[in-house]
Formats: C-alpha cells, sequence, structure tokens
C-alpha cells in the first residue's frame, strides 16, 4: 500500500517520519490481474488485445510455410498435406475471425484518431471511416486477385 | 402515498477507529427528484454526522463529487437514485453502493487523495506557451470563433477525475499521466495563440506518456463533459507518429 501511495503521489512517503502522526493515512488498493472479467466492455478489450497472439500464430504459420517451400517440392507436399488437416484449418479460422474483429474495431476508431478538414469544414466520421473500409477492401481485393490467378 | 425507504451502502474508511474500510448501511427515504448526493446529504445532516465527503456546486460543473455508485464513476450531484437503483419485478433487490472514485488513495470516508491528479495536470504546462510575449501596447492575442472550436471540446474539463477511476490504466501504472492531463495538454497544443506544443509533446512522449494508453475507451464513456479524452489522445498518437516520420525522412527540415 505504501508503494501505490507514494507513486500515487509522485514522491516518496517515509513512513518513520516524526510528522507522520498528523499524515493521512491513506487506503489504496491494487488492480487485481482479472480486473477485466467483470464487464463486458472490458472483456471486449482484452479480447481485442489478445487479436494479436492470433496474428502471431498466423505469421508462425507463413515462416514454416516459407521453411517448406525452401526445402523443396516434396517438403512443400508435405507441408500444403498438413495445412489440409483438421488442427490448421480450425486455427486459421479462428485467427480468421479475431484479425477481422480487430480490423473493423480498427477502423471504426479511426475517426476518433483522424480529424481531417478539408477548408473550414471537417470531414464527418462517416466519411473517414468508409474511405478507411473501401481501401481495405481494395487492398485485400488486389491481393487476392494476385494469389488466386497467379 | 407514503414516502418508501431505501438501503444506501457506504463505503467507511476512519483510519484513526479501523485501519480497513468497512460497508455501513443507512436507510434513506426514495425520492424521484433525489439525486445520490442528496442521499448523502441527509445522511450527514439527519442519520450520521461522522461521514465525510466532497461536494460543492450540486449542478455538475465544479467536479468535487465524483463517486463510486454501484461500482461506475459519476457526478453523484448529476445521478438520480431512481437510475442507479436496481429492481427485479418493481422489487428492491440492492441497496446502492457508494465508493470513494476507484484508483486513488483514500483518505476518509468517500474522499480521495487528489495530488498525484494535480501534478501530472501540472506537468502537462495547461496554460498558454508563447515563445516570446508581445507588449501589453501591442493589444492582446485574437482569436476566430473557428479557431475556438478546434479546442473548445477539450476546455470543457472540469477536473472532477471520473476517466482516472474509469481508466484501468490509471489502476495498473499510477504513474500514466492519465486522461485528463492528456486532454488538457490536447486543449493548448490547439490553442492558435499557443506555441509550446514541443514542449509538451517531449513531456507526453515519455514512459508516462501517450504511449501508455491502450485505448479501452472507457475514460469517454463516462466522462460528463463529452471531453472525449480517449479521442484527444488518439490524435495526440496519430500527431507524434506522424512527427516522428517527418524528422526521420527530413531530417534537415524543421524539426
Amino acid at each position: 500500500m505504501v508503494e501505490i501511495v507514494s507513486l500515487a503521489l509522485g514522491r516518496t512517503v517515509t513512513r518513520n517520519s516524526q510528522y507522520f502522526k498528523f499524515h493521512p493515512e491513506l487506503f489504496g488498493t491494487r488492480t487485481p490481474i482479472f480486473w477485466w472479467v467483470h464487464k463486458w466492455t472490458h472483456v471486449r478489450f482484452i479480447l481485442r488485445e489478445l487479436t494479436s497472439v492470433a496474428v502471431a500464430l498466423y505469421a508462425l504459420v507463413l515462416v514454416f510455410h516459407i521453411r517448406a517451400l525452401s526445402q523443396g517440392p516434396e517438403a512443400y507436399e508435405v507441408f500444403l498435406a498438413w495445412l489440409r488437416t483438421p488442427l490448421p484449418i480450425v486455427l486459421h479460422t479462428i485467427a480468421l475471425v479475431f484479425v477481422v474483429f480487430h480490423s473493423v474495431t480498427w477502423f471504426n476508431l479511426a475517426p476518433r484518431a483522424l480529424v481531417i478538414r478539408i477548408g473550414e469544414k471537417r470531414v464527418p466520421d462517416v466519411v473517414i471511416a468508409a474511405l478507411n473500409y473501401v481501401a481495405w477492401i481494395c487492398v485485400s481485393a488486389v491481393i487476392g486477385w494476385t494469389l488466386l490467378t497467379a | 402515498m407514503g414516502v418508501t425507504n431505501i438501503a444506501v451502502e457506504i463505503f467507511r474508511y476512519r483510519p484513526e477507529e479501523q485501519s480497513e474500510p468497512v460497508f455501513q448501511t443507512y436507510e434513506v427515504p426514495f425520492r424521484k427528484d433525489w439525486v445520490v448526493l442528496d442521499a448523502l446529504n441527509f445522511i450527514k445532516d439527519d442519520l450520521d454526522g461522522t461521514l465525510s465527503f466532497r461536494w460543492s456546486c450540486r449542478m455538475g460543473v465544479c467536479g468535487s463529487c465524483g463517486m463510486m455508485v454501484n461500482g461506475i464513476p459519476v457526478l453523484t450531484c448529476a445521478t438520480f437514485m431512481e437510475k442507479v437503483l436496481r429492481r427485479s419485478h418493481g422489487a428492491v433487490t440492492h441497496p446502492i453502493r457508494v465508493e470513494p472514485l476507484a484508483n486513488f488513495p483514500v483518505i476518509r470516508d468517500l474522499i480521495i487523495d487528489m495530488n498525484g491528479f494535480m501534478q501530472k495536470l501540472k506537468r502537462v504546462k495547461p496554460w498558454i506557451i508563447r515563445a516570446e510575449e508581445k507588449p501589453l501596447s501591442q493589444g492582446e492575442y485574437r482569436q476566430t470563433p473557428a479557431q475556438l472550436a478546434e479546442y473548445k471540446q477539450y476546455s470543457m474539463c472540469i477536473n472532477c477525475m471520473l476517466c482516472y477511476s474509469a481508466c484501468p490504466i490509471v489502476g495498473l501504472e499510477p504513474g500514466f499521466f492519465g486522461p485528463a492531463a492528456i486532454a488538457l495538454a490536447q486543449r493548448y497544443n490547439f490553442d492558435n495563440r499557443d506555441q509550446g506544443k514541443k514542449q509538451r509533446n517531449e513531456i507526453l512522449s515519455e514512459d508516462d506518456g501517450i504511449w501508455e494508453c491502450t485505448l479501452v475507451g472507457e475514460c469517454s464513456v463516462v466522462c460528463p463533459k463529452d471531453v472525449d479524452p480517449a479521442g484527444a489522445i488518439q490524435r495526440y498518437k496519430v500527431a507524434s507518429a506522424a512527427g516522428w516520420w517527418k524528422s526521420f525522412l527530413l531530417p534537415w527540415g524543421e524539426p
């Protein structure tokens, strides 16, 4: 408690000071590790933070994908066969859901961070969010088209 | 029609009597036009004069009466008891629980120590900084309504500290500057009369500054003045990142 109090006060509190008799005896609690379980908005926030784990897992799969590619056609075929088994499919589905959740919340928040003015007028939030979505869809379409037609 | 009583459960902390806080329950009359602060004043006046809490204006402008009511930081003068009563089939199921603002050390009962907050506020230099003050004879610093609109929202802050109670980062990292202080820094950054953006940027780019914020967004939800501190912090992050890229790509340019 002493530590919390001193941090919150921005200075060190010495307990053995002779003035302490007249110093307020402050009460403080620590934030518990599971502070976020009681409220849905907090749970949603933690879920959003956890989307990074899904992205990391996907990146790992990609690294192994490239590794298999460098080991020659046989190793690559083995890897592709493994990708068709249930476990990787489930992992990819979870990663997709998380990444879509992250992207949608990110684009919805974009207008709050971006304030753009054209002349005197502020560009409305809806327009900024819409432009972000359009850019997202366009980039996804280009990547998808490149992958599928190659 | 007779007035029914309802139970109000209040956090009591009297360090000279007990080292741990306790909850004390009071029966107060339930009136539709009463806010939580009215109930507290009723207790103080008629039931128990030892209860301590801060209040002043009773109209949501002074920012003194912020407390946790049923776990949510609110201005007690602007929160009707009717709104916070938890009912099931018309019957009241839970007492109204009043606690001091979370994430602050408690001095006594519902009174928190705001020293840490005050020091954070001061550190962001919330005043107009000029590179050179012009002499009085040259007149005032002019501002158009459009220039005022740039920062007006952020100037509405009443320092009630509800956002600090709502922010889990403040609880986890007590050194974090916090929502109101950063929003107030933005209030001066967006002021056309101010020239202190760079000074503030240096302070707010420190470890305890804007990058501690992970955008939980609860500060803006509880703000009674619609300041949107979360938005202010995100705008700061964008500006700060853009500034870094600019100095990285154009190191010879204006710093």
